[in-house]
């Protein structure tokens, strides 16, 4: 991913209200380089399903742990790179939630959203790295 | 409008005839304790108050993520269960595609504004 050059690099502890924090400050950075209100959404839904991934389900909360995040936005893209101290996983043993049989359960959305709303999704190592990109859309 | 004044209202609930109109209050629907409590609020309507037309109108709300989406479910499943009927109205476009991603328009009714929703009881 291209964070080379200009990334911003943030680590935080296992809390939520730091993820929100990060939220804010990406959300910030989208808007000065011009993504619509849609990408925002988009990367910002993203970014809460896999913070919060990596905070639950990576560090169980634990706040010993801590989570590295680094961004890089220009006017054509956002990447980012999300790295937990959990175990990891691996992203093809969690079930798909639209399966008529699954359609009810009342977890396992996070990922398929994830998926839904990014352009790249990808899990790395033993599944405690995300990297996700969203090619910015040009406002009509 | 039902009040709840003992503590922090996340809803507020409309009777319009037999049919409870539901408001949620916050824009954002995040917070793991904030979702717990709204999915409360929302259980009660069914299991203690015997409500059995519910419909959620998601005119206020700005952002909502995969964690509030298990709330729907059992409430549709506990109205479904007493012969019931949950109706879902005012759905902002980006948080529509939240539904559609995972599928769940397909099991869950939703109306475009709150009219249409209550005539949908009928």
């Amino acid at each position: 991913m291209g964070v080379a050059q200009m990334a911003t690099e943030l680590t935080i502890p296992s809390d939520l209200g730091e993820a929100r924090r990060v939220q804010e400050l990406i959300a910030d950075a989208l808007q000065t380089n011009g993504y619509t209100e849609h990408d925002t959404f988009a990367i910002k839904l993203a970014l809460e399903e896999a913070l919060v991934n990596a905070i639950k389900h990576g560090n169980q909360m634990d706040s010993d742990k801590r989570v590295v995040v680094v961004f890089h936005v220009t006017p054509e893209r956002f990447d980012i790179r999300i790295t937990d101290e959990g175990t990891g996983f691996n992203p093809e043993d969690v079930p798909d939630p639209t399966a008529i049989e699954n359609l009810e359960r009342p977890c396992g959305r996070g990922l398929l959203l994830m998926r839904g709303f990014m352009t790249e999704v990808e899990y790395h190592g033993r599944g405690n790295v995300v990297t996700m990109a969203k090619v910015r859309e040009i406002a009509s | 409008m039902a009040n709840q004044p003992s503590r922090k209202r996340r809803l507020e609930v409309e009777d319009i005839g037999d049919i409870a109109v539901v408001n949620f209050v916050d824009k954002k629907i995040l917070d793991e304790q904030n979702i717990q409590m709204i999915g409360d609020d929302l259980f009660r309507l069914v299991d203690e108050l015997g409500r059995r037309k519910v419909l959620l109108n998601f005119g206020n709300v700005e952002f909502m993520s995969s964690a509030a989406l298990g709330k729907l479910i059992t409430l549709h499943r506990k109205l479904q269960a007493v012969q019931g009927k949950l109706i879902l109205c005012k759905i902002a476009k980006d948080i529509l595609d939240v539904f559609k991603i995972t599928k769940l328009d397909k099991i869950l009714s939703i109306t475009a504004d709150e009219q249409s929703g209550l005539q949908s009881f009928s």
